[in-house]
């Protein structure tokens, strides 16, 4: 088998199509798909000031990558933002390589830690803690996201987020009978727009991990984290090792639970369009459904009063 | 009297961080054999990139990267 246009060997092969694709034809393929989805869902736009969520990993670094190299309107400001958790042997080495790739291609990086905003690092917590460690580093990793983005004045916030992930949230969200997280979902987040809410994009929706990663390797930015030492029993590994078990038996099926569920997705707006009014946490004046934020429950329960484990 | 020795290829996993010595195939035999999902690895020969369907030999460099990280 060979590329299909070059007639080389070929790096990546698309076994539902029978496609193979050389390394020059695949970085081509990749990069130009990345860039029809940031047009087509118009995910950056003139004047946007935008952060990229990074943390060192392949994804948040290849769209990193992309969004520096490609983007040439000089209304647009581009900066990092990457959350350290405080997960030893892990977040640690992987801001050390984003650190060096920032400073590489000039991108300014902001760097916030649970340790000086909460006052415990992700380990400290879960020495204590024994709810899911992914739902509390979830709910304070998305809050400093959206309180830091503001403070630095961005008004998108772009992720790394790709068909797995999506793949592997919009099964959890069926299977959990959620689907009102869901509608909140696509490659731009959220219902409506929302003053206190910074807008999430997500330019890697239809790429899967497999490309990813198959573009990072041959572009250099691939690193070797391997996945989160606290993720392994997490209800999600679960989701996406089943979501993999079917995509390796019939080829297509994340790309056809996302392409169904992009159909419905406008219907899945419309019907939850008119949900509680979002509310301003009391204690930190960040947006939450009820009067205290998810963030500020954990930071009282669990981090000041050691709580075993709550429910929020 | 010639003693046949069967042609042996070692192959580096990197999600678990270990070399596994198997009998010489093609990679889809040897994904199988070790349970390996295609899905959830690329293939680097002798630090290429190779896919699936590539031909391999003994003195190969073989590598299953892992495309799973993050969490």
């Amino acid at each position: 088998m060979v590329c299909k246009f070059c007639n080389i060997n070929p790096v990546f092969r698309f076994n539902s199509s029978n496609i193979s694709l050389c390394k020059k034809c695949f970085i081509k393929y990749f990069e130009r798909k990345v860039l029809k989805t940031m047009r087509l869902y118009k995910l950056v736009k003139k004047n946007d000031n935008i952060a990229i969520a990074a943390s060192g990993g392949k994804d948040s670094t290849v769209i990193l990558y992309i969004l520096n190299t490609f983007i040439k309107d000089r209304t647009v400001k581009l900066q990092a933002i990457a959350i350290d958790e405080g997960i030893h042997d892990y977040r640690n080495k992987s801001l050390e390589f984003l650190k060096n790739f920032c400073k590489k291609n000039n991108i300014k990086l902001n760097i916030y830690s649970y340790k000086k905003e909460f006052g415990k690092s992700l380990d400290e917590i879960l020495k204590t803690y024994k709810g899911i460690p992914c739902s509390i580093c979830g709910v304070l990793r998305r809050y400093l996201l959206n309180k830091k983005s503001k403070e630095l004045g961005v008004n998108k916030l772009v992720t790394g987020h790709n068909l797995d992930d999506e793949s592997q949230s919009v099964f959890m969200n069926y299977s959990r009978n959620t689907l009102k997280l869901s509608s909140r979902m696509g490659p731009i987040t959220g219902i409506k727009i929302h003053k206190n809410f910074i807008q999430r994009v997500k330019p890697l929706y239809f790429m899967s991990e497999k490309e990813v990663t198959t573009y990072a390797f041959l572009k250099g930015l691939l690193t070797k984290f391997s996945e989160c030492p606290n993720d392994t029993d997490s209800y999600r590994a679960q989701v996406r090792d089943l979501l993999n078990d079917l995509e390796a038996k019939y080829e297509g099926s994340k790309n056809g639970l996302i392409s169904s569920f992009l159909e419905i997705l406008p219907l899945l707006k419309e019907k939850y369009k008119s949900l509680p009014e979002i509310k301003t946490c009391k204690v930190c004046d960040e947006p939450c459904s009820q009067e205290i934020c998810q963030a500020c429950k954990y930071v009282e329960e669990v981090i000041k009063n050691n709580k075993v484990n709550v429910n929020l | 009297m010639k003693i046949y020795k069967e042609p042996k290829i070692k192959v580096y996993i990197e999600k678990t961080d270990e070399y596994k010595e198997l009998s010489l195939k093609s990679l889809k035999e040897i994904m199988k054999e070790l349970k390996i999902n295609p899905t959830t690895v690329i293939i680097t020969n002798n630090g290429e990139l190779i896919t699936e369907d590539a031909e391999i030999k003994i003195s190969d460099d073989i590598c299953f990267l892992s495309v799973i990280s993050g969490g």
